[in-house]
């Protein structure tokens, strides 16, 4: 019994945005749906993964996840493709030219905006695709809508004949509320249509296609201008109207109760002659959009009168009280009231920190000890805490991949000072299959200089523990072909005595595999090989204490960043040499402790043994 | 298309969770919600994912009533405010609307930035929160849980510390949180049945909140 497929048709039940884009999918009849993981949209495809009847499945990046899906919808089956914002930095190769060729079977492709950066590297506005691209654009406003709006994704897919976006943004993706579902369709029955003018794009073919993608703007313009996923929703007051889309336009509704609204579903391209009659109707018109001023220039070249940016902040989320207060300044009026904005910033803050037992404790831990002595080009993942506290052992993260083509760049041309220090690039094992692997074999194609640590803790965790070729399994976790890593970086042509598996809880050979490492003027990878300590590979070991009559306060284990260590008193004392130090006293929370060893020859003294000597007889001490 | 739906959102509870990644406070929220909803509330709840959940800052906002429009909470609307932690309860109580109530978790967890000695832990956040007026009721919902057996229990303890200050019925709230256990871990029904009960006696024995020693805000 699948819990999923037997909720009642029409019935009402408490769906996420992305548990009703991953149903909208599944009821459309698609076939394939492909994605790799990232906030806020990996939902989708793990909702996806447990419908019948559907493949779906991860894909090792974005522009190859994109694709799979293109080639899906070639041979006419409907396909679904989802990615966080970024992820189409990536895939837009794809984008670009398929945009022009067009598909066969339906093509939606959600991107998730991470507006507000709970947890990515920028804020881009994806609507810019839709412009660049020429693809049309729908935007729900919650999950009733993400639903709809991906049935009809699919239906103006097939109509138009070229992919279709579904921009959401994390209030959308990741906000549950009341959604009703319906009946999955039968998959179309179609094949692959021979037509090598349109599907190879060589320069010739590419340009006759121009034309028609011109007419085919014309169209999506009139059928932006009547949809239906734009409404109206009027309101007495007529000084002000404004049009808004997703999530802020329900803010809107809530912030202005009174204020007429046009609420735009489909927003690329934008229904510029809808707004032009909307405007007519009111004194003053404003754009409320997250986040740049896309539709509001739209508008502006059209000759339309507009308030947007000018009274609205260009960044983060617009909440109701942001609404009232931009309305509040476009009306000449001082804000009602100032309400407290979020959290009291008298509070300490409590940034994420890496868990207990952590396999990337040790090697952020070795890298804080050699860090005068290194440049550290970081990546995208759990392991980009390593530039916070306590071990501020990190000089870079721009994005995916990036840490072993920066450090190459800093390796090559760094001089004075710099030529001096080591070059390290730090990277998780799914990052570098991601987009790690073409850097690496370009570090050693032009014979750079560059120490790769490359954290393997088999799973994708920042975005909560996903599979990727690298740990044997497949989306619904059964088995699938395992990437050899060693063997990987050796084929690159790394040298193999320079490539070296270590268990990062051996915290005294990693620290002097680093060391050696970096002072040789040759590529060489390091891996690391324990899992993340919340997947179920990981297995715990008994836990580990201080003798409190042992401790001399040096503060040593504090330094691994390890959760579980924490600080019961503090003293300042004189040393011999009349100097002042400061002295802080450790204990281990036994209950989160994962036994992993690692901060044991951190602590100078030996105060670091097993709670239950009996337990842990590799650790007892004589 | 033209459509005329209620003004505003007259009606709606603003509930707004806060703890510490790893506390459980998204199950809390999602159990709350599930309740809303069958008591034929419309409702809507975020859900906070990403890098906040490795030991960090989480917040859960529920919304529900006869219709429920914007996401969050807006600025200073919340009608109650489920504190997992101490100081966590500290850095949100600003959002309560005046008059709001506070149900705060008198466990205190210090993060890895306080035992590195770069920012203090408040000598007693409790006390700040009740200096500002709030109505406030304590629960010790760590020291309840581990008195039966798991500290894992410490969210449905937290449950029932609320259960009786929602316009929702403390009993189907129970009855939920019982059969969501009893269907994902049987073994855990009884006792998160028991843990409930234990959190919803302890608030009511709680100390009646101090008269107000400042003007409210
Ligand atoms: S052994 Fe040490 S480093 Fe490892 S989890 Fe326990 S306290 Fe943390
Ligand atoms: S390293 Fe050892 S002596 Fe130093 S604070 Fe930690 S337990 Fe105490």
């Amino acid at each position: 019994m699948n819990a999923l497929t037997e909720i009642a048709i029409g019935s009402r039940t408490l769906f996420s945005g992305n548990e009703a884009v991953a149903r909208a999918v599944w009821e459309s009849g698609a076939a394939v749906a492909t994605a790799y993981p990232g906030t806020p949209s990996t939902e989708i495809l793990e909702t996806l993964a447990r419908y019948p009847d559907i493949r779906a499945q991860w894909s090792v990046n974005e522009k190859v996840s994109l694709e799979v899906a293109i080639g899906a919808s070639l041979v006419g089956a409907r396909a679904f493709c989802a990615m966080k914002h970024v992820g189409m930095n990536v895939a837009a190769d794809a984008l670009m030219s398929q945009a022009l060729a067009g598909c066969h079977g339906g093509l939606v492709i959600a991107i998730a905006d991470d507006v507000g950066l709970s947890s990515s590297q920028n804020e881009q506005d994806s609507r810019y695709w839709g412009r660049f691209a020429h693809l049309p654009m729908l935007e729900p406003a919650d999950a009733q809508e993400a639903h709809a709006h991906t049935l009809a994704a699919f239906e103006l897919s097939e109509q138009v004949g070229c992919p279709v976006l579904l921009r959401l943004t994390t209030r959308v993706c990741h906000v549950k509320t009341l959604v009703s579902v319906g009946e999955r369709q039968a998959p179309p029955a179609r094949g692959f249509i021979r037509d090598s003018r349109r599907w190879v794009m060589l320069p010739s073919n590419a340009k006759s296609m121009l034309p028609r993608q011109d007419e085919r703007d014309a169209t999506l313009t009139a059928l932006a201008d009547e949809s239906d996923l734009t409404t109206l929703m009027d309101g007495i007051d007529r000084s002000v109207g404004i049009v808004s889309s997703g999530p802020a336009a329900l803010s809107v509704r809530e912030a202005l109760p009174d204020t007429p609204l046009l609420k735009l579903g489909f927003t690329h391209p934008v229904p510029v002659e809808r707004i032009r009659a909307f405007a007519r109707t009111v004194d003053t018109l404003l754009v409320a959009e997250e986040t740049e001023p896309l539709v509001e220039q739209a508008l502006k070249a059209a000759g339309i009168d507009v308030h947007g940016k000018d009274v609205l902040p260009r960044h983060g989320e617009l909440s109701v009280s942001v609404l009232r207060r931009g309305v509040a300044r476009l009306r000449g009026e001082e804000p009602a009231h100032a309400p407290p904005a979020g959290p009291d910033p008298s509070v300490f803050p409590r940034p994420p920190t890496m868990c207990a037992g952590c396999p990337h404790l040790s090697p952020f831990y070795c890298l804080s000890k050699l860090r005068r002595a290194a440049l550290i080009a970081g990546d995208i993942g759990c392991y980009t805490l390593g530039a916070g506290h306590p071990w501020q052992a990190m000089d870079t993260c721009t994005c995916m991949g990036a840490s072993v083509t920066m450090a190459q760049g800093l390796a090559i041309a760094r001089s004075g000072e710099d030529s001096k220090k080591s070059v390290v690039a730090v990277i998780g094992d799914s990052t570098f299959l991601h987009m790690g692997m073409q850097g690496l074999l370009d570090l050693v194609y032009n014979r750079a200089n560059v120490t790769v640590m490359l954290l393997d803790n088999r799973t994708v965790g920042m975005t909560g523990g996903q599979e990727h070729p690298g740990t044997g399994f497949d989306i619904h976790g059964e088995e699938a072909p395992r990437v050899d890593f060693v063997a990987l970086v050796k084929a690159m042509g790394v040298k193999p005595e320079r490539v070296h598996s270590v268990d990062p809880y051996e915290l005294p050979e990693l620290f002097r595999l680093i060391r050696t490492e970096t002072q040789i003027p040759e590529v060489s990878v390091i891996i690391t090989n324990q899992p993340c300590v919340l997947t179920d590979r990981h297995v715990p070991r008994p836990a580990l204490k201080v003798v409190e009559e042992d401790c001399t306060g040096c503060g040593g284990c504090i330094d691994t960043g390890c959760p579980a260590i924490q600080v019961t008193r503090r003293e300042t004392t004189t040393t011999k040499s009349g100097k002042t130090k400061e002295l802080a006293f450790a204990r281990i929370d036994s209950a989160f402790c994962t036994g992993c060893n690692a901060c044991v020859e951190t602590c100078a003294p030996n105060a670091i043994v097993p709670l239950d000597p009996a337990a842990h007889p590799r650790l007892e001490r004589v | 298309m033209t459509e005329h739906p209620a003004a505003g959102s007259a009606g709606v509870t603003n509930v707004l969770l806060c703890g510490i990644g790893g506390q459980g406070v998204l199950t809390a929220a999602e159990l709350l919600a599930h309740a809303a909803v069958d008591a034929g509330h419309d409702a809507k709840k975020t859900e906070v994912a990403g890098m906040a959940q490795r030991g960090g800052v989480v917040t859960s906002n529920l919304r529900f009533g006869p219709r429920v429009l914007a996401p969050a909470i807006p600025d200073g609307e919340a009608d109650l405010l489920i504190g997992f932690e101490a100081a966590e309860a500290l850095r949100w109580v600003g959002q309560l609307r005046p008059g709001g109530r506070a149900v705060v978790n008198g466990l205190r967890v210090k993060p890895p930035v306080v035992h590195q000695g770069l920012f203090d832990y408040p000598e007693d956040p409790i006390a700040l929160i009740r200096q500002r007026g709030i109505d406030l009721r304590t629960v010790e919902a760590r020291d309840i849980a581990d008195s039966l057996g798991n500290h894992r229990l410490m969210n449905t303890v937290m449950l029932g510390a609320v259960a009786d200050l929602l316009p929702l019925s403390a009993e189907d709230l129970r009855s939920r949180v019982v059969e969501v256990f009893r269907a994902r871990k049987p073994a855990l029904a009884d006792l998160n049945g028991r843990a409930f009960d234990a959190g919803r006696a302890a608030v009511s024995r709680a100390p009646a909140p101090e008269p107000a020693t400042a003007t409210a805000n």
